[in-house]
Formats: structure tokens, sequence, C-alpha cells
């Protein structure tokens, strides 16, 4: 075994690897650029490393001096994570050149499964199915009619030279096969000037599964299941899970049985994916194969107990895999939901800035959290707006979806836009608790953008106890400013309304030792336990026996909370205020400001948006340096640019107009 | 017996109904609450102690004589708030517009002398048309009886106005010199001389609300301390600001329970400062992150927002915070930040409460609308207030504390009780090349040659351990260590002493 190993990679994945490689008794040594210097990943290595600027072609992505740093440090292998170098050959080659071990596998089954052309020539060879189609040049359309004939409708016709979607014509029939040329070609020939097609085998409702392999350096391979990571958006992954809701054993040992000859096929050792597309009949197509450890692998570490960095780590030091393909057993059930920076309300646009507040769920067996960033860190522009992954382990799936649902509600972020929401919503929605995936999951059910989770008796009932439990604690101390505090006497009823949704709704909240009872309108009296104290911003309790996480902001008067992916806001009235509430007017948003303004003479730095663009309260215009700071200014409210009158570089007096709303 | 005690309950209701049912109704059209159902939502359930219920005018002319409705358009008396004793006015709109006349003004004075007397604040409420008119001169003597209250209470009493309606003319003059005011956004306006007269003396045509609405005078004016969106918010809003306010000058600050630990840790704090000095950050975040529960009420968050002023608490004790923003003009003392943190440094002077200020300040705004505007005056305002104050002081310089800035800024030089610096703070003259252009000015064609300069200068000044040598600094703190030092701090000078020389009062340069 080594005795220290160098990690080519930064954030959550850096992390990780180093607290196993810590754990198996290796001396850590980390990489960072000039960006990272204050990072997790550096404070948590024995030793660490500069290795160039912040742009991660010239620190991240630069072979030599990740190389360079492993020998200087006396590294004896590399784990390159995922992204960067992970599925570099030319970086797997430079590091054996050093005498170093790459902790992954050989770099010709690296480059193998680089090439699309030459991984399917191998998956033919090997006997993996791929998606049927005929790609021969200048197809006429009676040549393309008996090649859908031969695939098997529906059939998908793509133009050859095509791209985001034009000239393609989905046929489940003959007759629309005939239909679908004519259009498709005319579309293809005015969008790229070729009208040559092609067609495919069309996959209604994919699911993207796929199988995690582990090798070592003497022959021996193992598959550990399936993870099935269909919650997409734009291909990339954002939620995943072990095993697939959707194989049966049969499926499962067939795809197992492919992807392991696929495997052999490359001699392939160290850890490793192939990725199907599979269809409603659950056959399914071989994707691509991924050379290294990937973001989702918790999800395969928690149902099979296995460490994959550990046995990545043993297996580059010449080690034999320790586990027998029939001694895999799948335990329960796992979920992964990948935290990103990235506002889910303005078409997920990608956010930086401090990270002011950064509080994790309570972690233990069941919830696991890895991230690469504490309070206080900055998401910067340079790299991946990954925040965390949470993943949660259950019994079954009911039960690790139970926990990912309080666990997300548990999990508090302030400084960032982040998709906390979304997940939530995803997590609460029907379809996703009944396993109804697809890759188009996310299209289908948020095609119009994301507006919140949606509302239900069961999460207003949450917030009205919620905000009336705080209330209560926060009333009650504010009398005691004055004196001691009031004795409660036991059995005390107090009454109040609540207001939330226009809706005023009358409540009780009866005092006992171990919690208040709480009637809502009318309806049996229900127990709220919880220890929550003024200032925490989670609300962990348990209403009615069941555990409820709700996020909390302070307003002028009363709250607003966070649960299930639904924001409100909840006001806590004395029963003989509440009508005077109604009597208050319904404010109408003012008009936008017409003209953003320098506030102080300086130099422009940058202007963050372009003419036409809609901007949201708040967002960043432009960058105006004066006093030799950069002081960012944002948009009042929402409105779109109308007009820009100031350039990078210009000097501004104080009210000159930079840009103009409409 | 019966019958007397029947008729009393009578005249009770006929006085709560104020101006009657139609111009209750029309109040509440406006989305403006009534006086009587203001106090209810401002003071404790059952608190209130109405006194004066029964006063009527005594303006025979015009007609008056025939036109008396009891109470005469304000509704006085005492009660609490969270337990603790307030005096209260709040006028009544819905009786002749709530314009004050001679008995109106009266009823005011009555509840002012018995609030000094007791040691409890004034809230008042204020919705009225102004002067009532048909009594002439009686009531513009009325509102010098008010306006002379309000000055003898200031620093004896605190005094809170609240605009929930229109405030014009001289009745603009009593909240003028109250403690703070608050306004509810849309529904209130303050101004000396309404739109129409602006129109007829100068031709300006303006809203009522560009006027004198409540952004006008957070944001602009800075009049008002804080605005909100209506009558229930701003009413809460107040009860949390008397919840951190003592009673009088003669009591401490209240104590609130709570469960934040004083020793708390806050490791992002050390990641807050930025390396590279032309970055800003926030400095909300430093406030919220020290302070209890990050329970912090902000005074005039929307005025000169380079300077971030307002109450918060360290161990449940009330603390008055004071820091430079480096988000806004860099964090740069202008005229309006500089009055605007005088201001409250003074009123925390006046009532005991402690003063945090926490420093990251480049020096004073340049420009020749600052010099014009009388930048030297307005600056030592801030510089006075400090100085003279002798509530216990502790400052925190975060990174920049530049030139008579630092002075300013509760420097030890001003009787800072103990002054504190993060290892990011800058403590000079000035910047590292301002300073270089001005020592080597035989070098400024030489860029290079200015570049080493500066770096020597940065390394050699650009620390706060020159300060920390000459005893200017008490000690170099870890930034996550604030809330513990300032807590600890706090404890230390629970009883500190000090007094200025005898003197009639000073003469701060207004």
């Amino acid at each position: 075994m080594f005795e220290s190993v160098l990690i080519a990679n930064r954030g959550e994945i850096a992390c990780r690897v180093i607290r196993t490689a810590r754990r198996m008794g290796l001396r850590t040594v980390a990489v960072y650029s000039e960006a990272d210097a204050g990072a997790m990943h550096v404070d948590l290595a024995d030793a660490a490393r500069l290795i160039g600027p912040a742009p991660a072609r010239d620190s991240y992505l630069n072979i030599a001096a990740v190389v360079a740093a492993a020998r200087e440090a006396g590294a004896e292998a590399i784990h390159p994570g995922y992204g960067f170098l992970a599925e570099n050959a030319d970086f797997a080659e430079a590091c054996a050149e050093a005498g170093i071990a790459f902790v992954g596998p050989p770099a010709a089954a690296i480059r193998a499964m680089g090439s699309k052309i030459e991984a399917k020539r191998i998956m033919e060879d090997a006997g993996v199915p791929l998606v049927p189609g005929f790609h021969e040049p200048d197809m006429d359309d009676r040549r393309l009619a008996e090649a859908a004939a031969e695939i098997g409708y529906p059939v998908m016709i793509k133009a050859s030279a095509g791209g985001g979607g034009k000239g393609m014509r989905i046929a489940r029939t003959e007759s629309e096969v005939e239909e679908g040329f004519a259009s498709a070609r005319s579309e293809a020939r005015s969008s790229f000037g070729d009208g040559r097609l092609l067609v495919e085998k069309f996959i209604d409702q994919p699911r993207h599964i796929e199988v995690q392999v582990l090798g070592d350096q003497h022959g021996n391979l193992v598959h550990l299941f399936e993870r099935e990571c269909s919650i997409q958006r734009r291909h990339q992954k954002v939620i995943e899970e072990a095993p697939s809701p959707f194989l049966d054993p049969q499926t499962r040992a067939a795809m197992g049985a492919q992807a392991l000859a696929l495997a052999k096929a490359v001699d392939y050792h160290s850890a490793g994916t192939v990725e199907f597309m599979v269809d409603r009949q659950r056959k399914f197509y071989f994707l691509e194969m991924n050379t290294r450890l990937q973001v989702e692998h918790p999800v395969t570490e928690m149902i099979t107990g296995i460490d994959l960095v550990a046995e990545m780590i043993r297996v580059a030091a010449g080690e034999k895999l320790r586990v027998k393909q029939k001694k895999l057993k799948i335990d329960g059930w796992a979920i992964e939901a990948r935290i990103y920076a990235e506002d889910p309300y303005r078409g997920f646009l990608p956010s930086i800035g401090r990270l002011s507040r950064h509080i994790l769920p309570r972690q233990g067996a069941p919830v696991r959290v890895d991230t690469g960033v504490a309070e206080g860190a900055d998401i910067s522009i340079h790299y991946d707006p990954l925040i965390a992954k949470l993943i949660t382990h259950g019994a079954d799936r009911a039960a690790a979806l139970s926990t990912m649902r309080h666990a997300l509600d548990a999990y508090y972020i302030r400084g960032i836009a982040h998709n906390l929401p979304f997940l939530s919503a995803v997590m609460a929605h029907r379809r996703f608790a009944e396993g109804r995936l697809s890759t188009a999951f996310i299209d289908e059910e948020y095609g119009d953008g994301f507006t919140g989770g949606p509302m239900s008796d069961e999460v207003g009932r949450s917030m009205i106890a919620v905000a009336l439990f705080m209330d209560g604690i926060e009333r009650a101390r504010e009398a005691s400013i004055a004196g001691p505090l009031r004795q409660v006497r036991p059995m005390e009823a107090i009454e109040k309304v609540v207001l939330l949704d226009g809706d005023q709704i009358p409540v009780v909240m009866e005092y006992e030792p171990d919690g208040p009872l709480i009637s809502i309108d009318g309806a049996g009296p229900i127990k709220m336990i919880s220890p929550w104290k003024p200032g925490n911003p989670v609300f962990e309790g348990g209403l009615d026996g069941q555990r409820i996480n709700v996020e909390i902001d302070r307003l002028a008067l009363g709250y607003r909370l966070t649960t299930s992916g639904v924001v409100r806001e909840v006001r806590v009235l004395r029963p003989a205020l509440a009508p005077l509430y109604a009597e208050l007017p319904a404010k109408i948003p003012p008009p936008g400001s017409p003209s953003l303004t320098c506030p102080m003479p300086g130099l422009v730095v940058s202007i963050n948006v372009v003419e036409g663009e809609a901007v949201s309260a708040g967002q960043a215009l432009a960058v105006v340096e004066a006093m030799k700071m950069e002081n960012t200014l944002r948009a009042e409210r929402a409105g779109t640019v109308a007009k820009i009158h100031a350039a990078p570089g210009d000097s501004l007096a104080v009210d000159a107009v930079i840009m103009e709303f409409d | 017996m019966k019958e007397i005690l029947e008729k009393l309950e009578k005249l009770r209701q006929q006085a709560r109904l104020g101006g009657g049912k139609a111009r209750i109704e029309a109040q509440h059209k406006r989305g403006k609450l009534t006086a009587r159902e203001r106090l209810d939502v401002l003071l404790d359930e059952d608190s209130f102690e109405e006194v004066d219920m029964f006063v009527e005018h005594r303006c025979a002319d015009f007609g008056m004589d025939r036109k008396k409705i009891p109470g005469d358009g304000v509704v006085t008396g005492s009660g609490t708030i969270n337990g603790r004793l307030v005096f209260v006015f709040s006028q009544d709109f819905t009786v002749f517009g709530g314009s004050l006349s001679e008995t109106h003004a009266a009823k005011i004075c009555k509840i002012m002398d018995m609030a000094m007397k007791c040691g409890a604040p004034v809230i008042g409420l204020n919705d009225s048309g102004g002067a009532r008119i048909q009594e002439g001169v009686a009531s513009l003597g009325g509102y010098a009886d008010v306006f002379q209250r309000n000055i003898l209470a200031s620093g004896v009493i605190p005094q809170i106005s609240v605009i929930m309606g229109p405030c014009a003319g001289g009745a603009v003059y009593s909240p003028a010199m109250t403690d703070f005011i608050f306004m509810v956004k849309d529904t209130s306006y303050m101004f000396v001389t309404g739109p129409n007269v602006v129109k007829t003396v100068t031709s300006e045509e303006v809203t009522a609300e560009e006027l004198g609405g409540a952004v006008t005078h957070t944001t602009i004016s800075s009049v008002a301390d804080g605005a909100f969106e209506n009558d229930l918010e701003t009413l809460n809003q107040v009860r949390r600001l008397v919840d951190f306010l003592p009673l009088s000058n003669r009591e401490k600050p209240p104590q609130r329970p709570g469960h934040d630990a004083a020793a708390r840790a806050e490791a992002s704090l050390d990641t807050l400062v930025p390396s590279n000095a032309a970055k800003p950050y926030d400095m909300h975040e430093v406030i919220l992150k020290i302070v209890d529960e990050g329970d912090f009420f902000e005074i005039q968050p929307d005025h000169a927002k380079n300077i971030v002023t307002g109450f918060a608490r360290i161990e449940g004790r009330t603390i008055g915070v004071v820091a430079n923003q480096p988000m806004v003009l860099a964090g740069c003392l202008d005229i309006n930040a500089s009055k605007k943190a005088a201001r409250f440094v003074r009123f925390c002077d006046a009532f005991q409460i402690p003063i945090i200020t926490f420093v990251d300040v480049p020096g004073f705004l340049p420009g020749t609308d600052q010099e014009h505007g009388g930048i030297i005056k307005q600056g030592a305002k801030l510089l006075y207030a400090y100085g003279e104050a002798t509530v216990p002081k502790i400052t925190v310089i975060t990174r920049k504390a530049y030139g008579g800035a630092y002075d300013v800024m509760a420097s030890k030089h001003l009787r800072g009780d103990l002054n504190y610096a993060w290892p990011t703070a800058e403590i000079a003259v000035m910047g590292a090349r301002g300073a270089v252009e001005i020592i080597f000015r035989e070098d400024l064609g030489d860029k290079k040659k200015i570049d080493k300069r500066t770096q020597e200068y940065e390394a050699k000044f650009a620390n706060p351990f020159i300060a920390a040598r000459k005893g200017f600094i008490d000690d170099v703190i870890m930034p996550h260590s604030t809330r513990a030092r300032i807590a600890r701090g706090l404890k230390m000078l629970a009883n500190k002493k000090l007094e200025n020389p005898w003197r009639k009062h000073g003469n701060i340069p207004l």
C-alpha cells in the first residue's frame, strides 16, 4: 500500500477522497489554484501545493503542474476525482512516466472509451446493444422507409448535419414516416443547407440507468448494481438513486453482465460506470462508459456498504478485490440530491458570491452530506456550481425519500441562490414518489419554469403550527423583558388567528409540560414537540408524531417559512387584531425606477446585462470602481433593460445614467 | 345610581365612536386603522388606561360650539408594551380631521408631563390635518406647548413618533424633535408646505408622496428612521424598538433572556474580509453574526447606506451598533453618514446604551459636493458625538482605518474603552499608493519604482501592529472570537463611570 496520495481535484470530491485516504492511514496532499487558497480541501489535507492561477486550464487541468506537485510532495499515487483530469489518458500516462500510481483505469481503456466511434465498435464486438439505427450516407426516401421498417416503429428521423432539435421528426407509423421525410428534409435544408437524413429507433420516455463496475489489475471484475439518474436538467443529473425503481431482477442481471463484458473487453480495472438508456419495455441501449468515479457514486456506497474510493486506492496499489459478485447484495435504498448554486425561480441561472450561511442537516447513518464548502466560502465563476450532495438511505425507497425530504427542509443556505426549493418540490412530486421517471421529467413537469413547490393541507398545517409555536415562545419571552417570566398556567388555552394565503385561521394552543397541543380551525388537537429556541434559523420538531423541519426568516410582522419547497408568509395575531388586518390595503408594487445612475464618481469595470434583458430585483447590473473599491450596482426591482449608456472603462460622474429600463 | 352608571357607559361609548361610523369607514377605505384600533395594536391587550376621554374644545366661533365631540380628536393615556409602561397619544382623523385645537394640545401636554414624572417613553401616533383653523392662534399656542415639552423631554425619556396619515405645517416640528420617526408607506406624508403651496410659490409640480412620502423621508431627506408597509407592521416594529430601550435616562437598558451563548464562535468571519483590498463585503454579515440571535433593529436602513446604525443585544443587553459599510461608497464618511451616525451615537449616550463600532473606512468622501455642503462641520458632528459619549465604547477595526476618519470612528484617542483590530486591519494615514505618491514624489514618473515603494509601504503599514505597538489598539483579535471579546468587554465595562466637565451644555457643530 502507498503511504501518500495526491488528490488532483477540488471541492466536495477532493474532500471526500481525502477523508477516505486519511482513514486508510495515507498522508494526503491537496493541490489548489490561487482562487482556492482558503478552500476546505486545502484545510483537510495534510499538505497542500499551489498549482496555478484560478482558471482551471492553468491549474487543475495543467498536467505538468499536477505531476510536479506530486513529485515535490513525494506522493506515490494520484487520485483524480471526477472532471478535470479524471478521464485524460495523457495524464494517466504522465503519472506512469513519473513513477506515480494513477488511481484509475488503464490509459488504453480511457482512450478507447473516450472515442465515440471506437467505443461503439468495442460495444458491438462485446455484444452490448446500441440504439438501432441507419447512419448510411445519402439514404433516399425509399431506403429510409425500409430502414424504418427494419428498426421497428416508432422511429426518429434526424438531420445528418443536425442539432438543437431542428429537422427532427418522430414517426409512429409508415404513413407518418413519409410525411416526416418531406418536412424533416426541408427543415434540414433550410437550417443546415444539407438535406441528408438518418433514422434511429425512437425511445419514448427513456430512463438513464447506469451500472457501477469495479475491477482489479488481476482480471477480477464485479458490478455493484445500477443507479438511476433520470432526473436531469439539460443533460445535467440532478437527482440519482440506487437501485432503480424500474428494473426487475432479470434486467438488472442482464445489464450487469453486459457492463462486465464491456469492461472485460477493454481490460478495465478501478471504478467505472457503463451508462444505458432504458425504454419502457426495459430494453436497454448503451450510451457511454465513464472511466472514473461518478459524482453520484455515494448512492452505490450506501446500498452496498463499499467505499469505492478505498477500493480504487487498493486496486491502484495492486491489491486484489476482496468482494465477490455472489456476496454482493442490495441493502435498502439510497437517493442523492445535488445542491447547486443556481436560481430555480430564474431559469436556473448560476449564482455566485459568498455563502453567508451554510447550515447542514444533522448527519448520521441515514444522512450523508458531501460538501467542499464551509460557511463563508466563495462560490466563484471559475468552477462547478455544486455546493453539496445530500445522500439519504432507508430500508426502502419511501423511507429514503422521507429522510431526504426532512433533510432538505433542514438544509439552510443564504447569501446565494440555490436549488433547494426545487429539489424539495421534486421529492414531494407524486410522479417522483411513484417512480415514474424519465429523462424528460423536468421538462414535462416544470416546462413553464419553477414557481415553488405545491401547497398542500399537510404543508399548510405544518406552517400554521410552527408559526404558532414560535410566536408563543417569542411572546412569552418578550413579556419577560419587564421582569420575571409570567408563569403560564398549565392547560391555559391561548387563542390566536393565523394569516396564511389570505385566509384567517382561528387556532388554539394549550400548554402542556412536554409541548403544546394545537387545534387548527376547530380540528382535534395535535401535539407539537420541538427544542426550537428564538434565533434558530431552522425549526426542527414533531407534529402529531410526524417529523417536520421548516426554515425561518423574520418579517416586519410574522415569518417567512420554507418547507417542502413551499415558501409562504405566515402571521400570528391576537383574535382582536385579525379583523383589522383585513382593513389594510393590498399593495401594488410601484413602477420600476426608470434608470440606473452612478451613485459616485467612478470607473465602470463591467456591465453585466445587455439591452433587452429582463432583470430581477437584486440582480447585479454593473460594477463601478470608486475609491479603489469595486461596487456592484443592483436592480432595485424587476424590469427590462431598454438602453445602456456606459461601457467598461468609462469614467462617470455622480448621477450619470448607466442604463435605462422600460 | 344605576342610571348614572348607565349614563357614564353611554358617554364612553359615544367617545369611543369618535367621528362616527361613516368617518371610520372612510378611514378604513384609505387603508388606515382608527386611533383606537392603532392603540390596540401598539399596546398589550387590555393595558390601555385612557385619560381625558371627555375633554371638549372651547371654541365658539364659526358654529364650532354646536360641533363638539368628546376627546376632541386625540386619544391619550398610558399602557404597556410587553409589560413596560409607555405613554401614548393617538390622533383621531375621524374627529375634525385630527386637527389640533388648544384642548387637543393640552391633552398631549398632560401625558407628556406624566411621562416625564414617571420616567416612561412617549409614543405619538400622528394623523392630523394640521391646526384647527377655527381656533386660530390658540391652536398655534398649543403646538408650541407641545414643542417645548418635546425639547425638555429630549434625552430624558425616549420619544417616538409614528406618522400614520398627514402631518403638515407646524405639526411636523413635534415629531422632528423626537428621537425616532416611523412612517407608513403610501398612507403617510410629512411636509412643512404642501404641494399646492409649492406650486403657487415655485410653480413646481410635485405629488404629496414625492414631496414628503415615506420613501422620500427614509431615503432622501432622512427625516424618518424607518418605513413599513402598513399600520400593523409599523406598530409591531415600534413594539420591537421599545423592547430595546430603557424607559428613561434614569435606568439601564432592559435585558431580554436568551439562549445565544456569549462565547459563540463564528468561523465564517475569518474568511469575510477579501484578500483583494478593492473587493467590498457586507458589514451586515459581521453585525448579524455577532449580536444575539442575529436580531438587529436598523435605524435609517435606506439613507446614507455607507454607514449602518441600529440596536441589537449582547447577552440580552441592548447595544447600539455603528458600522462603516464597504458595499456602499466604499464605506466612506460623507455628510449624510456623519449626520446619521452622530445622531445615533448621541441617542445611545443619552440613554446609557453601550456603543459598538465596526470600522472599515477609507476616509472622507472627496468632492465639491461634499466640501460645499460643509463636510468639515458635518463630519465634525460625528467626531464630537463620539468624543462626548461617556457610555462604554468598544471598537473593532475590520479592515481600513485611514486618516482623519480613523480618529473619528470611536478611536482610542476619543476615549474608546476597548479598541480591537482584526488581523486584516490597516491602520494608516492613507492608502499605500496615495502615501507613496506623496512621500516619493520624485519617483512619480517611474511606475516600477512607485509599485515597489507601494509594496514596501503596504508590507510595513497595511497592518494593525504599528497601531498596536503604540497602544492605539488594545489587542489584535481573531474575527471568529469577536462576539466573545465584545461580550467580555461589556461585562467589564458594565459599571463604567466617566463624566464630562460641568457646563451648561456643549456647543456641537450644528
